[in-house]
């Protein structure tokens, strides 16, 4: 296998028109000013290659908003658990939003393993992109360790002068190479481009907030009684667009919908938010997380303590979406900084 | 999207079939359930289930029944949510949905051999009985046992007929309080800390299993502590509302455990430092 290949940029428009009729496609599409989203494509005329983190991370696909769990009839007696996928591949996955699904990938295969999301998730292919530049000021991927490629994909794709450089990194990914039928063997002047890239991006990512990679978790370990919680807890109006829109949240509620005949229904799980109020409220009315500065530390903590303990990795990517979305203007750089601020 | 039906999943429902429900109180409702086909629930005591009704929904809920007894076991719910009203309703022959058993139970096999100290307060009672009646039912394996119950009004004790089983017996010491009598009430009146103080024990060989209201917890265990009881004989069950069961919804966490994984049931030092459990 060849590791890596090139695609001219004048052909791109021609690969994803060849992908989409392999399988569903789906790409980062603009949505108005400083907005995108994955959405499906059938062609690249709408693809944005250059583009901030969408408003929704992939995760949608991986873990979609609704899912049905079981399906119930009962006129005839029946009640199966059910799973749900599509066969598909996303073009244009970032680094941040790659780890932020090998983190649920993490999470799912975590015994007992989901099932529903395992099965799903094999079914997708995707092909990254690298970013050669930030996006933008809320991004804190290289303090995260996550602005250079970290596998998690089945080619990767890294804009250099007119081509792009394509790392395949598996048979899947081989394999759309074949049917696409559009990449030439890289030369050896293709590998120096990228490496003299590499280079100049090594020298321009810097930490972004004031701690290190390695800081982070000794910082949140000791973070539980800081003030920058009470500093959440006046601000933040528990509306739960940051879990939303993060990369590795992935808590869910599970609720009934019956249809109208009152003889059949399905059971679903949603995304839910630890930022909700009732989120940890039990049925006698005590609830366990109740003030916001503590639903805030969670979350944070489950970004920067828990996996780590856990997983050995942390859950945040570095993407900044929840900064970027926070109608608050609650950053995570600045909670960070205050904390080690705090620390001092 | 495809859709196709699972064969192994954590979401596979089992049909539970009612033979006997009653009300135990104004607001509890007890449920004698056997699952279909002769299917054993195996469980251990302290372990929950999660109970489903289609088009309502699910709720974790304690099974309050020892393993001992086999071909059905037992569930107390109170009227407090969504499900457990319309679990109200159900009565013999209504059919409801079952996952689990889930989480982990009383240590058992720690606790035989040694003495008992049981703590129930209010509801604390239902899951606390799945082991209190494990242990009488095994009762030469297990050292000296006191069983000490609270509840708010005499009317509000459940099981009566049990407690007064277990206040007769010889080989179990049990003391129970309320917090407000009636005058036919002939026991003790006062919170249930009140009992422990009276109780004589053997710090290297004598468990502590405390179950009961959140608020309860702290107070409990400053009285057990004063005993001299070393922290890691002190189990407790917590309470938390599981969506899933298995680890991943998030609404059960407490700190970096899930109760549901983790627990319900833990002992006091594991959790002493998580500032979310207590």
């Amino acid at each position: 296998m060849t590791q890596y290949v090139i695609l001219n940029k004048t052909d791109l428009d021609e690969f994803i028109s060849r992908l989409a009729q392999i399988k569903k496609t789906v790409a980062p599409v603009k949505r108005g000013v400083k907005n995108y989203a994955f959405e499906e494509v059938t062609s690249g005329k709408n693809v944005a290659v250059k583009y901030i983190p969408t408003i929704l991370p992939p995760k949608k696909y991986f873990l979609p908003q609704t899912e049905t769990l079981q399906q119930y009839d009962k006129s005839k007696k029946t009640w199966n658990a059910v799973m749900e996928f599509q066969e598909m591949i996303i073009f244009g996955v970032h680094t941040c939003d790659l780890a932020g699904i090998q983190c649920l990938n993490m999470a799912f295969s975590d015994k007992p393993k989901d099932i529903n999301y395992l099965a799903r998730k094999n079914r997708i292919l995707i092909i990254g992109l690298e970013c050669n530049d930030y996006c933008d000021e809320y991004a804190s991927c290289k303090v995260m360790d996550n602005h250079m490629p970290n596998g998690g994909y089945d080619l990767f794709f890294t804009e250099l002068d007119d081509f792009f450089m394509v790392h395949i990194n598996t048979l899947e990914g081989e394999d759309l190479i074949e049917k696409t039928g559009l990449f030439k063997e890289a030369k050896e002047e293709h590998k120096k481009a990228l490496k003299a890239m590499r280079e100049e991006k090594r020298k321009r990512f810097k930490d972004e907030v004031n701690v290190t990679h390695n800081q982070l978790k000794p910082l949140f370990d000791k973070s539980f009684e800081a003030p920058v919680w009470q500093s959440l807890e006046a601000r933040c109006v528990s509306c739960g667009n940051c879990t939303n829109v993060c990369p590795t949240c992935y808590c869910f509620d599970i609720e009934d919908e019956i249809d109208l005949n009152l003889t059949t229904g399905v059971r679903k799980r949603r995304w839910d938010s630890c930022q909700n109020e009732p989120f940890a409220q039990v049925a006698g009315g005590e609830n366990f997380r109740e003030a916001r500065g503590e639903r805030q530390r969670h979350r944070y903590l489950r970004k920067f303590k828990y996996p780590v303990d856990k997983y050995s990795r942390y859950f945040c990517t570095g993407c900044g979406r929840c900064s970027r979305t926070c109608m608050a203007k609650i950053n995570l750089k600045e909670t960070i900084n205050e904390l080690a601020q705090g620390a001092k | 999207m495809k859709r196709v039906t699972l064969k192994e999943s954590a979401y596979n429902v089992k049909t539970g079939k009612i033979l006997v429900a009653k009300m135990l109180t104004a607001q509890e409702k007890y449920f004698k359930i056997a699952l279909a086909g002769g299917e054993s629930l195996d469980h251990e005591p302290g372990q929950f289930v999660m109970v489903a009704v289609p088009g309502v929904g699910e709720a974790p809920i304690s099974v309050s029944s020892s393993p001992t007894i086999r071909g059905y076991f037992e569930l107390v719910v109170r009227d407090a949510g969504k499900l457990t009203h319309v679990l109200h309703q159900l009565e013999a022959g209504d059919t409801v949905g079952i996952r689990g058993p889930f989480g982990v139970g009383f240590p058992t096999q720690i606790l035989e051999g040694n003495d008992l100290v049981f703590v129930a307060g209010g509801l604390g009672i239902v899951p606390l009985r799945s082991l209190i009646n494990f242990v009488i039912d095994n009762r030469r394996d297990f050292g000296k046992v006191s069983i000490l119950l609270g509840c708010k009004t005499p009317q509000d004790m459940l099981f009566g007929d049990e407690v007064d089983q277990w206040e007769k017996r010889l080989d179990v010491n049990f003391n129970c309080t309320v917090d407000k009598a009636d005058p036919d009430w002939k026991g003790n009146v006062g919170l249930i800390t009140s009992l422990i103080p009276g109780v004589t024990l053997d710090i290297e060989r004598t468990f502590a299993i405390v179950v009961g209201p959140p608020i309860m917890y702290k107070f409990v265990i400053a009285e057990l502590l004063k005993k001299n009881i070393p922290e890691r004989q002190i189990y407790l069950s917590l309470e938390r509302h599981m969506k899933c069961g298995v680890g991943k919804c998030g609404h059960c966490q407490i700190g970096d455990v899930y109760c549901c994984q983790d627990g319900p049931v833990f002992s006091y030092d594991k959790i002493k430092n998580n500032i979310e459990a207590l």
